[in-house]
């Protein structure tokens, strides 16, 4: 039998046409920050829930140097980060990482990375509902119309009736945002708690609809306010205690069942960023020593 | 134009008013003037063209020929057509009001009735939540809902709830003139009445001027100084509402005011 054919694909999947029409979105995206531009989506080897407008964003601007990390709720290792880091490693050959601080390309779903980004690096988010005035607007055309007069008493309503149903505003995730005072933007699904994080931001932040078609951005040190009422202020999430491996304050931490006992700790949800922490010797209250050589090492 | 003219200034004046459908006739060389604190009640059975004269006046309908003026704040009269479609968008939410026949086109039902009622507010930029409430709930207390049902939505409202719940979601901004199709169409003659009533003495205590639409003469009559009888898209009488429903000139009015007395 002869030997079967290796496959072979164009650096980072897609050809380089395509390529070009995203980098074309993305650059008009840059230029008129918080507005949804129109892009022709691509079919991509994995589901539409899979994040395929951020793997495409990443696809496109993916050069031979990057260096690749890819976060799922704060974590390089659940199912759908591996594997999106997977299939870059198998079509473009880059390097990897879980090192936030070594990453020139961020793709991430649901987090933004407690360490703070820098000029030279990328921030690829996933989107799955590109607009923010869906919830009282179903009407695309009517969306887009509001947009372009920037009319945005309806996000208003919305956190209005928080408030009256509970009491505050309680909208925790995709808490919209205004950018550089034009137009309003859903962050994605990412906790309010990282809203504050995009605001004057030094790295680059794009965000990418597979499914919807649209890709955004946010330039670097853009200004970025969460929208609130003057007497219900915008607040992040607070945690009664620090991270229990780290005993890092201030950060954004998932609960994890210990036990059937009802046992439970609270650790931070970046795990880059706790073991970084923990090899730089930090210790919380569950936590142990952790030796330097055995944290943070770069993916397999 | 005159900005001193003040008071005896139209609020708004259309001239040559004409709406095509293909070659069919919506309305036909409508001229009116709506002068401040004046309810002008558009008369006619369906079909006549009062509807599609509405939505020419409220802008929702683009004329084929023919202008509307409207006199702003600063008492400048401008072409309406000249307006951008954000300042037309703002005029729309702010300075006038639109109270339609069926509520459930003017208000958003899965909306409590403080939102619905604070919508105008929050959309002119007002970012108190406490200010916005309290400015509701007054409201509400004006057209006569209770201030528990602050945060219930309209779907749980009455027909005549939620036709009171979308005259304070529209007179909230203190507009200068107000639209109204039909607004006591289908409800109860008792509600109707009380409904009258209330839209009477609010809009009299605001100095809006009101131009109704309706098919219903006993409206007309109890609500508009002037009125306007429209037939097959034409204005064919106009006048004084007691003048004209007393002693109509024109054989059709004094068919249809023959109609009402004879019911
Ligand atoms: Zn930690």
């Amino acid at each position: 039998m002869s030997e079967m054919p290796a496959i072979t694909y164009n650096f980072a999947y897609l050809d380089e046409q395509t390529k070009r029409m995203i980098r074309r979105a993305i650059l008009k995206a840059i230029a008129v920050p918080g507005y949804q531009v129109p892009f022709a989506s691509r079919e991509m080897p994995m589901p539409y829930g899979w994040g395929t407008g951020g793997v495409q964003v990443t696809a496109a601007i993916l050069g031979t140097d990057d260096v690749l990390k890819v976060i799922d709720q704060g974590s390089d290792d659940t199912t759908n980060a591996v594997a999106i880091r997977s299939f870059f490693q198998a079509t473009a050959g880059v390097a990897t990482t879980t090192r936030t601080q070594d990453a020139t390309v961020i793709q991430t779903r649901h987090r933004i990375p407690e360490a703070a980004l820098s000029d030279r690096q990328v921030l690829v988010y996933q989107v799955p509902i590109p607009e923010p005035l869906r919830f009282l607007e179903p009407r695309e055309s009517e969306t887009r119309r509001l947009h372009g007069l920037a009319d945005y008493g309806l996000m208003h309503v919305k956190l209005y009736e928080d408030i009256s149903r509970h009491g505050h505003i309680a909208t925790t995730y995709a808490y919209p945002v205004s950018v550089a005072g034009r137009y309003v933007m859903d962050p994605s699904p990412i906790p309010k708690f990282d809203n504050p994080k995009m605001n004057e931001s030094a790295a680059l932040q794009l965000f990418g609809a597979g499914r919807e078609q649209r890709i955004y951005a946010i330039p670097p040190h853009t200004r970025v306010v969460s929208l609130d009422f003057e007497d219900h202020p915008f607040e992040v999430q607070r945690f009664a205690k620090p991270c229990a491996l780290c005993g890092a304050r201030g950060v954004y931490l998932d609960e994890v069942i210990l036990d059937d006992r009802g046992g439970r700790m609270f650790v931070c949800s970046d795990t880059d960023f706790c073991e970084t922490r923990r090899a730089d010797g930090h210790v919380g209250e569950l936590g142990v020593a952790v030796p330097s050589a055995l944290a943070g090492k770069d993916a397999a | 134009m005159n900005p001193a003219s003040g008071q005896d200034a139209p609020l708004l004046v259309a001239q040559g008013l004409t709406r095509l459908y293909g070659t069919r006739i919506g309305c036909a060389d409508v001229e009116l003037e709506v002068y401040p604190g004046e309810i002008l009640a558009v008369v006619g059975e369906s079909g006549s063209g009062k509807s599609t004269l509405l939505s020419l006046l409220s802008t929702e309908l683009a004329p084929s020929s023919g202008r509307i003026s409207y006199r702003g704040t600063d008492g400048v009269m401008r072409d309406l057509a000249a307006f951008t479609e954000a300042e037309r968008r703002l005029l729309l939410r702010t300075q006038w009001g639109f109270v339609r026949q069926n509520p459930e086109q003017g208000l958003r039902m899965a909306v409590s009735a403080g939102g619905n009622v604070g919508e105008r507010l929050m959309a002119v930029g007002r970012r108190h939540y406490g200010d916005i409430r309290s400015e509701a709930t007054d409201w509400l207390g004006r057209v006569e809902i209770a201030a528990d049902r602050i945060d219930d939505d309209p779907r749980s409202f009455s027909g005549g709830m939620r036709q009171r719940l979308q005259i304070a979601r529209n007179l909230v901004t203190r507009p200068r003139l107000v639209f109204m199709d039909e607004p006591t169409g289908g409800l109860d003659v008792s509600v109707q009445a009380r409904l009258l009533d209330l839209i009477r003495s609010l809009v009299s205590d605001l100095g809006a001027a009101v131009i109704i639409v309706t098919h219903d003469l006993a409206v007309a009559r109890l609500l508009s100084h002037r009125i306007m009888v429209m037939r097959h898209g034409s204005v064919i009488e106009h006048g004084l509402t007691d003048q004209v429903l007393d002693d109509p000139a024109h054989p059709y009015t004094q068919l249809l005011v023959a109609s009402v007395l004879a019911a």
